[in-house]
Order: C-alpha cells, then sequence, then structure tokens
C-alpha cells in the first residue's frame, strides 16, 4: 500500500526525521487556515496524489499569503494527474534549498535483502539519473538483520561524496529514516529532495512509503490508511468479502483459483478471443484462493455477475486444496440464490480433487446456464465464443 | 535421483496440530511421505495417530530432530509465528525447510532467508508456496500426490495451482521433482538455485520452468541457463493480460532494470534460446518436442 505524501510526512516526523511544517487540506478554507497556522511567509501547495509528476502537472505551487494558498488550493484540488483526481493538498513551509539531495530505502527482491540508494543529484527524476549517470548513484545493499545502522550511514554518505562537513548530519538522517523503514514494515521509503538549507539544516522536503500489506497484522494504526477513493465499487465489494479481485475491461468474467492459475486463465482467453469478432478480454481477474469453500465460490461469481460488462463467466479450478464438489456447489448455490437475475452462461472446467463429486454434481443440477468443458483451453475457447459480437 | 527430497527424507511438521497442519499431514502421510514428529509450542508430549504409527509432538524443532533424526520440517504456522519457526528449524540444523505459510511479512522472509544463507547449511523453500513433490519417493507441501508420477521432468514455479495444471498437462511424462519457489517478492529458493539442482540431477532430462509478472527473477534465470545449463528447458510466463502497476514501486523498478512484464520476460527466454510457450497446454507441448529430441 502506497501512502500520501503527508502520511509519509507524519511518519517521518514521529522516526525522527526532521520535516518542515505541514497540514493536509481538502478544501480552500482548510488551505487558508493551514498557511496561517504554519504562519511562514511562503508556503507550498502540494497535490495529494499516489503518482509521480505533479509538479509538471501543475500540481505544486508556491503561495505568498494564506489567502493566496487558498486560491493555489482551489487550482490544484479536482486536478487530474496521471488519472488520479486531487482530492487533498498539503500546505508545507516554504523551504531555504541550498541544496537537493536523494535517497531512498528499499526491498530488493533480486537479493532478498534491502537496498539503499543515495545521489547528491536529488530533486531530479531518478531514473532518468539512474540511467544517464549510473556512477551518480550509490547503491549500497543493507543486511535485514542487521539494518541501516551508523556503519552502513557513515558508507553511504562517503561513496556518495558530500562534503565531510555534512557527512555526519546526513548519516544520522539516513539511520533515522532506516528505522522508519523497518518500524513501519515498509518496503519502500523515498526522499527526493533530501535537502540542505542555507542554514545547513538536512530536511525531508518531500516522501514516499510503500507499506507491506502482508505485515497489517502487526500495525492496527493503518486502517487509518484505508483508502478507497477512486476503487472501482466491484472491486470494494470484492474486498469487503475478501476475494482477491481486479477489474478489466473486457467481457469474460473469469474465476479462478490461486493467482498463478487465475493470471495464467486470462492469458488463455485473450489469445482464444484473438482470433474472434469484436476479440474478446477478460472482464476482471478474480482468486478465490485455496481450499475454497461453496460459499465463497458463490460470493464470487455473484460479483461477477454483477458486472454489466459480463457477457459469460468463466469457472477454471483445478483442486489442490480446493474440493470441486465445493466449486460445484457454490455455483448451484448462487444461482438458486439469484433466480432470474442470474441470465449469462457459464462455461465450468473443473480438474483435480474431487472432480468426478464436482462434475457430477452439475450434471445433476442440470443448470441450464451451466456448461461443462474438459480442457482449459476448450473452456476459454468456449466462453470467448460466448462473449464475442 | 530427485531433488533435495528422497525416500530417506525424515520429515517435522511445524503446526501439526493447527488445523492445516493436521490436514496436509494426513495427506502427505497418505503420499508416503516419512513423517516423523511434528512441532507445536506447548503440546510436547502428544502424539497424534494418522495411520496405524502414532506420530509424537515436541515442544520445539531441536527436541524433534534428536529424538527422530529428522532433516525435513515443513512449516504451517500462522503468519505472525512464521519467522519464529524457521529461525527455531534453521537454528535445529534442518539440511531443508519448506514455509507453506501465506501472508508472511517480508521483512520476516527477509530476515529468515539472510540467516539461512549466514549459517549456510540450511535450504529454505517458500514462504507462500505448495511445497516440493519427487512423485513416488516423497511429498512435502500441498502438491496433490496423484496428479502426476515419477518421470524425467523438473518442474519449478512460483504459483501452486498453475504447478498442479502443469503436472497435470504432462502427466504423460511424468516428474522427477516438481518444486513450488512460491509467489512473494522474497523467496529462500530461487529459479536459479532450482535450476542449477535439475542440471546436477541425473534422473531430470528436460526442465520446465513457470514464471509470472513481477520482479526480474526469470529474467536472471535465463542469464543463467544461457551460461550453466545444458538440459533443454521450457518456459512459461503468466500475466500477459494482468494489469501492471499495481504492486510495483517506483524506485524498485530502477533497481531491476526490468518493469517486471511478462513480455520482457517471455523475451529475455527466447533471447537464450528457451522455447516459451503461449499457453499451459503450448508448453506441455513444446516440453514433449524436447524431450522427442533427446531420443
Amino acid at each position: 500500500m502506497d501512502l500520501f505524501e503527508y502520511q509519509a510526512r507524519d511518519l517521518f516526523e514521529v522516526g525522527g526525521v526532521p520535516v518542515l511544517p505541514g497540514r493536509v487540506a481538502s478544501t480552500p478554507e482548510q488551505a487558508v487556515a493551514a498557511a496561517s497556522q504554519i504562519g511562514t511567509p511562503v508556503v507550498v501547495v502540494k497535490a495529494q496524489v499516489k503518482t509521480g509528476g505533479r509538479g509538471k502537472a501543475g500540481g505544486v505551487k508556491l503561495a505568498r499569503s494564506p489567502q493566496e494558498a487558498g486560491e493555489r488550493a482551489a487550482e490544484i484540488l479536482g486536478l487530474d494527474i496521471r488519472g488520479h483526481r486531487v482530492e487533498q493538498v498539503m500546505v508545507a513551509a516554504g523551504a531555504d534549498i541550498a541544496e537537493e539531495y536523494y535517497f531512498s530505502l528499499l526491498l530488493d527482491r533480486s537479493t532478498g535483502g534491502y537496498l539503499a540508494m543515495c545521489s547528491r543529484e536529488g530533486g531530479v527524476d531518478i531514473e532518468t539519473l539512474a540511467v544517464e549517470r549510473p556512477e551518480a548513484l550509490v547503491r549500497t545493499p543493507i543486511d535485514p538483520l542487521v539494518g541501516l545502522d551508523a556503519a552502513a550511514a557513515a558508507q553511504i554518505v562517503s561513496a556518495a561524496g558530500f562534503d565531510a562537513a555534512d557527512q555526519q548530519a546526513i548519516a544520522d538522517v539516513l539511520v533515522k529514516l532506516g528505522r522508519v523503514y523497518v518500524d513501519n514494515d515498509a518496503t519502500l521509503v523515498e526522499v527526493n529532495p533530501l535537502v540542505k538549507t542555507g542554514a545547513g539544516a538536512i530536511i525531508a522536503l518531500d516522501g514516499k512509503i510503500t507499506l507491506d500489506d502482508n505485515a497489517d497484522f502487526r500495525h492496527p494504526e493503518w486502517r487509518h490508511y484505508a483508502d478507497s477513493a477512486g476503487s472501482d465499487p466491484l472491486e470494494l465489494r470484492a474486498k469487503e468479502k475478501g476475494l482477491n479481485y481486479v477489474k478489466l475491461d473486457g467481457t469474460v468474467g473469469v474465476i479462478g483459483n490461486g493467482a498463478g492459475l487465475v493470471m495464467s486463465t486470462l492469458d488463455v482467453v485473450a489469445a482464444a478471443g484473438d482470433a474472434l469478432p469484436g476479440k474478446p478480454r477478460p472482464a476482471n481477474f478474480l482468486d478465490i484462493g485455496g481450499g475454497a469453500s461453496a460459499s465463497v465460490m458463490a460470493d464470487g461469481l455473484e460479483i461477477i455477475l454483477a458486472d454489466p460488462q459480463v457477457r459469460v463467466v468463466l469457472v477454471n479450478v483445478f483442486g489442490g486444496i480446493t474440493a470441486c464438489s465445493e466449486v460445484a456447489k457454490g455455483i448451484r448455490d448462487a444461482l438458486a440464490m439469484l433466480g432470474d437475475k442470474a441470465s449469462k452462461p457459464i462455461v465450468v472446467r473443473l480438474d483435480g480433487n474431487a472432480v468426478e463429486i464436482g462434475r457430477h454434481m452439475l450434471i445433476e443440477a442440470a443448470l441450464p446456464l451451466v456448461e461443462l468443458a474438459d480442457t482449459m483451453d476448450e473452456a476459454a475457447r468456449r466462453a470467448a465464443e460466448l462473449a464475442a459480437d | 535421483m530427485s531433488v533435495w527430497l528422497d525416500f530417506n527424507s525424515k520429515v517435522i511438521v511445524q503446526g501439526m496440530t493447527g488445523s492445516e497442519g493436521h490436514k496436509h499431514t494426513q495427506r502427505m502421510v497418505d503420499a508416503g511421505t516419512w513423517v516423523v514428529a511434528g512441532v507445536t509450542p506447548g503440546k510436547g508430549g502428544q502424539s497424534i495417530k494418522f495411520e496405524e504409527d502414532p506420530v509424537p509432538v515436541f515442544n520445539t524443532v531441536a527436541e524433534a530432530k534428536a529424538a527422530t533424526g529428522a532433516n525435513t520440517s515443513v512449516i504451517f504456522v500462522p503468519a505472525p509465528h512464521t519467522k519464529a519457526a524457521v529461525f527455531e528449524a534453521i537454528d535445529a540444523g534442518l539440511d531443508l525447510v519448506v514455509v507453506i505459510t501465506e501472508g508472511v511479512a517480508v521483512a520476516d522472509t527477509a530476515e529468515f532467508v539472510a540467516h539461512a544463507r549466514r549459517t549456510g547449511r540450511t535450504r529454505v523453500i517458500g514462504p507462500n508456496c505448495p511445497g516440493l513433490i519427487s512423485p513416488g519417493k516423497s511429498n512435502v507441501g500441498i502438491i496433490p500426490p496423484n496428479i502426476a508420477g515419477p518421470g524425467p521432468i523438473g518442474l519449478i514455479s512460483k504459483s501452486g495451482t498453475l504447478t498442479y495444471q502443469m503436472m497435470f498437462e504432462l502427466r504423460d511424462l511424468g516428474f522427477s521433482s516438481a518444486v513450488g519457489i512460491g509467489g512473494d517478492p522474497v523467496n529462500g529458493t530461487s529459479h536459479i538455485d532450482v535450476l542449477a539442482a535439475f542440471e546436477a540431477d541425473p534422473e531430470t532430462r528436460a526442465i520446465v520452468l513457470i514464471g509470472e509478472i513481477g520482479g526480474d527473477a526469470e529474467e536472471r534465470a535465463a542469464a543463467y541457463i544461457a551460461e550453466h545449463v545444458t538440459k533443454p528447458v521450457v518456459a512459461y510466463v503468466a500475466g500477459f493480460t494482468a494489469p501492471v502497476g499495481r504492486t510495483m514501486g517506483h524506485a524498485g523498478a530502477i533497481v531491476t532494470g526490468s518493469a517486471g512484464t511478462a513480455a520482457a520476460k517471455k523475451a529475455a527466454f527466447e533471447a537464450v534460446g528457451v522455447r516459451v510457450g503461449r499457453t499451459p497446454s503450448e508448453t506441455a507441448n513444446l516440453v514433449r518436442q524436447v524431450v522427442a529430441e533427446l531420443g
């Protein structure tokens, strides 16, 4: 889960990382009040969106009075930045920037450890810097059993070539950012820019934090970060039911068990659809997970049938823990419950655990909407045909 | 031969007294796996009957190992306790630890993987994996034992159900071992580790590698195959139509040097001469072809 900048700023503050005063506002009036409370001659009004490029999109503006902060907020609120509508701004104290640096600490999937990246040349697009001048970006592996300690921080600031006089102050901030990373179960903490002010203070001027969703069991406070704005209503409903569902733009609803098999099913449907009129494509990703019961299956089917774009549903299950008999029961129950509201054909492919029972149950039930297929390929082809123009 | 798991593997189940652990221990015992002990802190001294022979429960892995000579553990404990369970198994000096648990915090995984590397003895597979099977010999984890029998194919996969699907597609040939490395961002065992093991295993004649979007493990596996693998490899990559950008971090993409897309992974395999199937069934046909070419 990505956090907004203001949420990252707050976590930095809690962790002792130096930040400037900043307040979040969702109306121009709140922005005026925030600027008054901050009280500096210049404030910055920054769009709060979970994407980059907001500066270029007009999402960051200076204001020299609270009144002006309100006007800038009115301009920024409601903007569309790379598909993200701006619902909130952060009003922050203006900074007297002497130098801009870059720092990030992240999970490095290729080593299974952490990686610190640091550059004297911050404030720029770091991906561009990494490609054009890789030597300017210092990469330091961090041992997960040790963390970013004082020794690692000293090594980083030395390798990045900071002035000797600044090294200790910067290293202290890096150690604190390392603690923010660990204490919050982050997979990314990025500060761009980390600045030195005219007075020589080191301050995190912007922040990006990504949290590890798997660690939510030890972070009850993450409830406050729940961010449903912009989510698809069907995705929200699926989430309430504990289902792993992603809305896509096609017409073939897909339900399967296991993320890999469902992803593969989407691909096979798309490949089958390529040859057909209207090129039908998958309408969603829905993984009912391992060992799903009939009620989980029924919930999944209900959500997909509620998608008006869906013309046909494909159920593709290879039962490992999941029993095909439960899947069959779920289909039967969902159709019984929906009654006349269910009108779309359902192509079902079952294999693995309890497959004979599952298939037999569906044949016995003689459901007019349900069609059995012998293989995954055949099921995908049939579903694509039924969805074709 | 097979990979990491054979007739001699003596298996401890950590979390055997829990519902998941109990259910899967029964399935493993039915499949012929030599389950010698369970470990659940506070429940030592009990024993649980799966067939005729009761399986003793110990409080610690060290006790279970001392009493039974076990060399392998499979972990079914809930995610909040997984890190402690894996550390315990590593510290007891087991050779193989298979972590089935899903939803482990990635920091916990990074720590136990680093700990295993530091001690240098224990191979960790997973977390969030289906385990591994050497058909006809042993089965550690949750892979259904009856999908396919023994044979010349070695299978590597991030995904559980895709492993089952591919074993099912290739049940005419059979498997030396099938290893599910798990779908989490950090795994104890990588595609490359399994490739190396299959390359060294005389029973394995051809390898099928199943990848999926995210990270750059497949790209690195392709580079490894080009340098070190002489046996034929066929690959399958899932996720061509999956939406990108829902899990990938901005700075992460810099590190990997790739967007982690299925297309990039397919291209990386094809660039080193590894054939890539568009669907599981097409992949299976490619495997049959390469095996036929071996004569």
